[in-house]
């Protein structure tokens, strides 16, 4: 499937700012699903330095700077990706017993699993706390495959909490969301990295888009016009599996992978620092469209 | 060595050994000058046969004169929490002495253990082979939070990670050297290490050629020298992008530090001063076209190299901690296109880590093929099973650690925790095991300190610390010397109130002394005058002008109020005021009650020009007398009140501490001295304001305080005599002596303003005129040029218009326009700058008026309008004045802000 986003993030501010430094990570990856054609930048007012590179992650990192005083900043990507189907035969029955999957994190020694077990470990947006335990053991029943628990888990989530954009905000506590039962897809996936991390499983944070324009029949999926996030859990010797809380499903052809870290810190979309005095307002629009 | 000379110090040594022995809690511990036999090791000998020729109690006296010139030349440590403040650092004057053997040793294993560090810092910042083969724990680096995935490539390679290490070492009881913890961020101390060695050097001056001691100078050479060798080979690498050309041979050092409030300011600006660098904060650098720049009086200086006090993860708010302040936006990016070395570079604190150090053995067969030289504590890490099995079962013999050491955390000793603490900390433990260590209690080598005139046993550790030269590493003959202060304390910190020493070691022969300066011929720097200056220390001098000007004024003022209230008191005929005084006409020409009438119109009027000055309104200017005293003692001694004497004195110690490392031994003494005062002056505040009248009262007849304020006029005429005379006369100083002359040119208005605008009757204008002569310090100039009774417009001639008064207001307007004349700014063809406008116009409309005109009454009023008006606008103006210099030349400082897609998703 052939996709073009086209992702617009609008600062205005209400005094000129003078000097800015951002770091943008809205560069769609290349992996093993997904092929990055082509992704263009285009900041307003001019930046003075840009650059690129791949963070720890291996993310595209996009690094500006705008050296003039400016009222407003304008960042537009325009990204060209083919995503290739999900044509993963994940026969859930007959895959790994969660208790296995745990005990071969611990004890297996190959340089990968020495690398994966860095997404079993506490991250800065998701502490440990025994509620997420308790959450999760209930989809955890003994002897249980473990794509299937984390399955119902994710499907839990999609029951148990309310899809609310105007309750939670970028700082506010998992905990809190925990407590109200509300959030956005980035608390969703935040809750499902929690309670899997507190079983000790690996899991990592997703950030992307998914397709604006709902399929024939079916109903508009949440967070098609915004940045989408979701979780992944990691299998030995099958790698990472993704799942979506927040429209209760597994990402497979309407899903574009942006970045992928620990938490929403690792891969925050664009962030930055200005030295001006006044307050800003934020604008953000995505359009993600198949092309044929 | 003849035997008579061992008796005494043998002596020195029994009664030594005999309160080792009475001291229970030292008994078992090794000591570093007995030998097991409680004979004293050769290796003191020298030490401790001059220690007998000096004697103990000229040793207690030369104690003091360490401890007079610590604190003189401004020694100090920042000391958080409850008692907050800057404390008096703290030097035991007997050393601790090392062997040349000992030390050769000691210093093999602090190189090989650096150049492990190194080894292992760049793998954890490159390929992490050590933990995808094994060797190191996943959780250890991953859980731990000096590990900063931002900083991954963030070093080319072959570039070294760890250029500045220190570590902690102390000596067990087995009489080996054990690695208590290394630090590899930032370290502290080896400016204090060498504070200390100058101090001790000048109260003990022939003992260090005598004996043999190791000079530290030769490290600080080798550090300078390799400062530069990183220059070139930053250059020389291929990724540097070099949008401007390095300056090889002369690159723009800085010390980056948090700011006078870190524990460890002292040595900040110490270092920079010593090494000839620019201490700047956070705040005074920028990023701009992918360089590093000091935002200095004359515009951006090119930075090369940043030696930084900050620690990691506040270096840089868009990749690291984003609410720092301390650091400075966009720095990792230069890194990475190395435009800029920052020693250590930011990530280096992963290796504070103690739950490395049970893997160190195997890594160092791993990577070097050697065993370590130096052993680390023993150290058990709970992320593996089976040692934190150990940990919990041993708990109360251990010291536990969080493996991430957070700002203020202690190690907490299991012997000294109840049981519910013990319960409270197995269960931490048990949560997340792998941020915790249990490690080995050490009990210390004890070495001699002088505790009231005695040598006694105390327990101590040495900071040692290194440097990375081009080969290796340069270990610092010497170091950081730390034992406990009372007696029975677990841990040895001077956060927790230890005290250091010296750290000597011995010599084969005497060696030479270097000066820095000597080595540095041929790279002298040819720096321009504003080069170096950030306009932070610009402003805080031009601040330090302005105080120290506002302080003399207030204390003159107050001076001469106190004078007179106690010549009120005690009756006029006692004037202090000199023998041809009015004063003393117009007690014999009045009676008594129009005397006290006139006598409140004058102390009013002064009040109203103390009230003015120390800009502490509504004050004298409104209320009735009744509250005088209270309002006068407010105005000397209250620190909840900014404009009194007090608060003034605070914030000129304060504005002269944030800028150091500009300040000669001799003016920091004096600072030293202010500073000192200004706490006796606190001190004598009353707890509430009813017993103020009674303490006024007191304050008056007591010589004691009137004798205080002469002291503090005599310091602040010393800093100014200081200041005038002894600084470089650069933008640094154009700054200070800017603020001192608006300073006293706002005085003197205000004082005419309060005291010469109102017409008087002759007699009490008489007085006031002479007051104001007085505080304006013109006084006797009047006297000697005019030989004459006061006469009002010759007063204000000589107050205003006089150019060769160096007190008047036409001088002061002068000496601001000469100053800003020279200040570095863009020509804008013709045109004048904003605030070379200003000062036109100031000293235009000071010069444009007459003197018999300002004095002239005006009609239908009691007051002289003309002067009013003058010197309203003047003020104005000034202000304007200090407003544009503030802005156009100090403030390149604007806040940042975060920006985050605050989205919801």
């Amino acid at each position: 499937m052939n996709y073009k986003i086209i992702h617009k993030t609008e600062y205005s501010y209400t005094h000129p700012v003078n000097l800015c430094y951002n770091e943008a990570r809205l560069t769609p990856r290349n992996y093993a699903y997904q092929h990055c054609r082509d992704s263009q930048f285009t900041v307003e007012p001019e930046p003075r330095v840009c650059r690129e590179r791949q963070d720890f992650f291996g993310n595209t990192v996009y690094y500006f700077t705008i050296q003039q005083p400016h009222n407003q900043l304008t960042v537009t990507v325009t990204s060209r990706v083919d995503v290739r189907s999900g044509e993963m035969q994940l026969n859930f029955a007959e895959h790994l017993a969660w208790e296995d999957v745990r005990q071969q994190l611990q004890t297996d020694r190959d340089p990968e699993t020495l690398e994966i077990r860095q997404y079993i470990l506490n991250s800065p947006m998701i502490p440990a706390m025994s509620e997420l335990h308790a959450y999760a053991e209930q989809s955890f029943t003994s002897g249980r495959p473990l794509l299937e628990a984390v399955e119902d888990l994710s499907t839990r989530l999609y029951t148990d909490f309310i899809y609310d954009p105007d309750f939670t905000t970028i700082a506010t506590p998992l905990a809190d969301v925990l407590k109200y039962r509300r959030g956005v897809c980035q608390d969703f996936a935040h809750l499902g990295i929690g309670c899997l991390r507190a079983l000790g499983f690996a899991a990592r944070y997703v950030s992307g888009y998914i397709e604006t324009e709902p399929l024939p029949g079916k109903k508009p999926l949440s967070g098609a016009d915004e940045s989408h996030a979701w979780f992944s859990v990691y299998l030995p010797h099958l790698g990472w599996v993704d799942f979506d809380p927040t429209n209760n499903q597994m990402p497979a052809d309407q899903h574009i992978t942006v970045a992928w870290g620990r938490d929403y810190a690792d891969v925050t979309p664009l962030k930055g620092v200005v030295f001006g005095s006044g307050t800003h307002e934020l604008s953000v629009s995505v359009d993600c469209k198949r092309v044929f | 060595m003849q035997r008579a000379d061992l008796k005494n110090w043998n002596a020195i040594g029994d009664s030594y050994h005999a309160a080792k022995s009475a001291d229970l809690s030292h008994d078992e511990q090794i000591d570093e000058m007995l030998s097991r036999d409680r004979q004293i090791n050769p290796h003191w000998h020298g030490f401790m046969q001059a220690l007998d020729t000096l004697g103990l109690a000229e040793m207690e006296s030369r104690h003091k004169e360490v401890q007079r010139l610590l604190r003189e030349n401004g020694v100090t440590y920042v000391v958080h929490g409850e008692q907050q403040g800057h404390r008096p650092w703290e030097l035991d004057p007997i050393p601790l002495i090392i062997s040349n053997t000992d030390w050769d040793t000691i210093s093999a294993g602090l190189t090989q253990r650096a150049e492990l560090l190194n080894l292992i810092l760049t793998d954890l910042y490159g390929e992490r082979r050590l933990i995808k083969d094994g060797l190191i724990p996943p959780e250890a680096v991953y859980a731990h939070a000096g590990f900063l995935r931002a900083c991954v490539g963030l070093i080319p390679s072959g570039f070294p990670f760890l250029l500045n290490y220190a570590a902690d070492l102390a000596r067990g009881s087995d009489g080996r050297v054990w690695v208590l913890g290394d630090r590899t961020q930032a370290p502290s101390g080896a400016g204090y290490a060498l504070e200390n060695r100058t101090a001790l050097a000048r109260a003990l001056p022939n003992l260090f050629g005598e004996i043999g001691v190791h000079r530290l100078s030769f490290f600080f050479r080798a550090l300078q020298n390799r400062v530069l060798d990183l220059q070139y080979q930053l250059g020389q690498l291929e990724s540097a992008t070099r949008i401007a050309p390095h300056q090889k041979d002369n690159p723009h050092v800085v010390v980056l530090t948090p700011g006078p409030l870190n524990e460890t300011y002292f040595e900040h600006a110490y270092i920079a001063n010593y090494l000839g660098y620019t201490l700047a904060q956070g705040d005074d650098l920028t990023v701009w076209d992918g360089r590093v720049w000091l935002k200095s009086l004359g515009g951006l200086r090119p930075v090369d190299i940043i030696l930084r006090r900050v620690d990691d993860i506040f270096c840089d708010p868009l990749e690291l901690r984003q609410d720092s302040r301390l650091g400075v936006a966009g720095l990792l990016e230069v890194i990475r296109q190395g435009n800029v070395t920052v020693v250590n570079p930011p990530g280096s604190g992963v290796m504070e880590n103690p739950s490395l150090m049970p893997f160190l053995p195997n890594i160092a067969k791993h990577l070097i093929g050697e065993d370590l030289r130096l052993p680390s504590v023993a150290t058990w890490w709970c992320g593996e099973p089976k040692q934190r099995d150990y940990v919990l079962a041993n708990l109360k013999q251990l010291v536990i650690k969080p493996t991430y050491r957070q700002p203020g955390g202690r190690p907490l000793f299991g012997s000294e925790l109840s049981r519910a603490e013990l319960d409270t900390l197995r269960a931490q433990i048990n949560a997340e095991p792998h941020l915790y260590v249990g490690q080995e209690y050490i009990r210390f080598s004890t070495t001699p300190s002088l505790i009231d005139g005695k040598l006694k046993p105390r327990r101590a550790t040495l900071r040692a610390f290194l440097f990375a030269e081009k080969n290796g590493y340069a270990v610092m003959p010497g170091g950081l010397t730390r034992c406990e202060g009372a007696k029975g304390e677990l841990t040895v910190s001077i956060q927790g109130g230890g005290v250091s020493k010296d750290t000597w070691i011995l010599a084969p022969e005497p060696e030479p002394h270097i000066s820095l300066w000597q080595q540095r011929t041929g790279r002298i720097q040819t720096a321009g005058a504003s080069e170096g200056l950030s306009s932070r220390a610009a402003e805080n001098l031009f601040w330090v002008g302005r105080y120290a000007e506002r302080a003399e004024g207030q204390a003159r003022l107050l001076r001469i109020m106190m004078d007179k209230a106690k010549m009120g008191k005690m009756g006029l005929e006692t004037s202090r005021l000199g023998q041809i005084s009015p004063s003393t006409l117009f007690t014999e020409t009045l009676g008594g009650e129009a005397r006290e009438v006139s006598e409140l119109t004058y102390l009013r009027s002064m009040l109203r020009s103390l009230t003015g000055l120390t800009s502490s309104h509504p004050g004298f200017a409104n209320k009735g007398e009744q509250s005088l005293e209270n309002e006068l003692l407010s105005i000397m001694l209250d620190t909840e009140n900014n404009g009194s004497l007090v608060s003034t004195l605070q914030a000129l110690v304060s504005a002269a501490y944030a800028v150091r490392d500009r300040w000669s031994t001799d003016t920091w003494r004096v600072m030293n001295n202010i500073e000192n005062l200004c706490a006796t002056l606190e001190k004598s505040v009353p707890e509430d304001g009813d017993t103020g009248k009674q303490i006024l009262t007191d304050l008056v007849l007591q010589e004691a305080e009137l004798a205080s304020l002469d002291q503090l006029m005599i310091f602040l005429s010393a800093l100014s005599g200081l200041n005038a005379e002894s600084m470089t006369q650069t933008v640094g100083w154009i700054s200070l002596d800017m603020g001192r002359r608006i300073e006293r040119a706002l005085l003197l208005i205000v004082l005419c303003r309060s005291s010469l605008v109102a017409v008087q009757d002759e007699w009490v204008e008489d007085l006031l005129l002479e007051s104001v002569l007085a505080a304006a310090e013109s006084l006797i100039t009047y006297r000697s040029r005019y030989r004459a009774a006061l006469h009002f417009p010759t007063v204000l001639e000589l107050l205003l218009l006089d150019e060769d008064n160096p007190r008047s207001l036409l001088y002061q307007l002068k000496r601001l326009q000469e100053q800003i004349r020279v200040l570095p700014r863009e020509k804008l063809g013709y045109r004048l700058s904003e605030e070379e406008q200003l000062i036109l116009e100031a000293l235009t409309q000071l010069q444009l008026s007459n003197t018999l005109d300002l004095a002239e009454r005006s009609e239908h009023t009691t007051q002289r309008n003309g002067l009013e008006k003058l010197m309203v606008r003047l003020a104005q103006i000034l202000v304007d004045t200090s407003d544009v210099l503030t802005h156009t030349y100090f403030s390149h400082i604007q806040r940042p802000q975060q920006l985050t897609t605050t989205d919801n998703l």
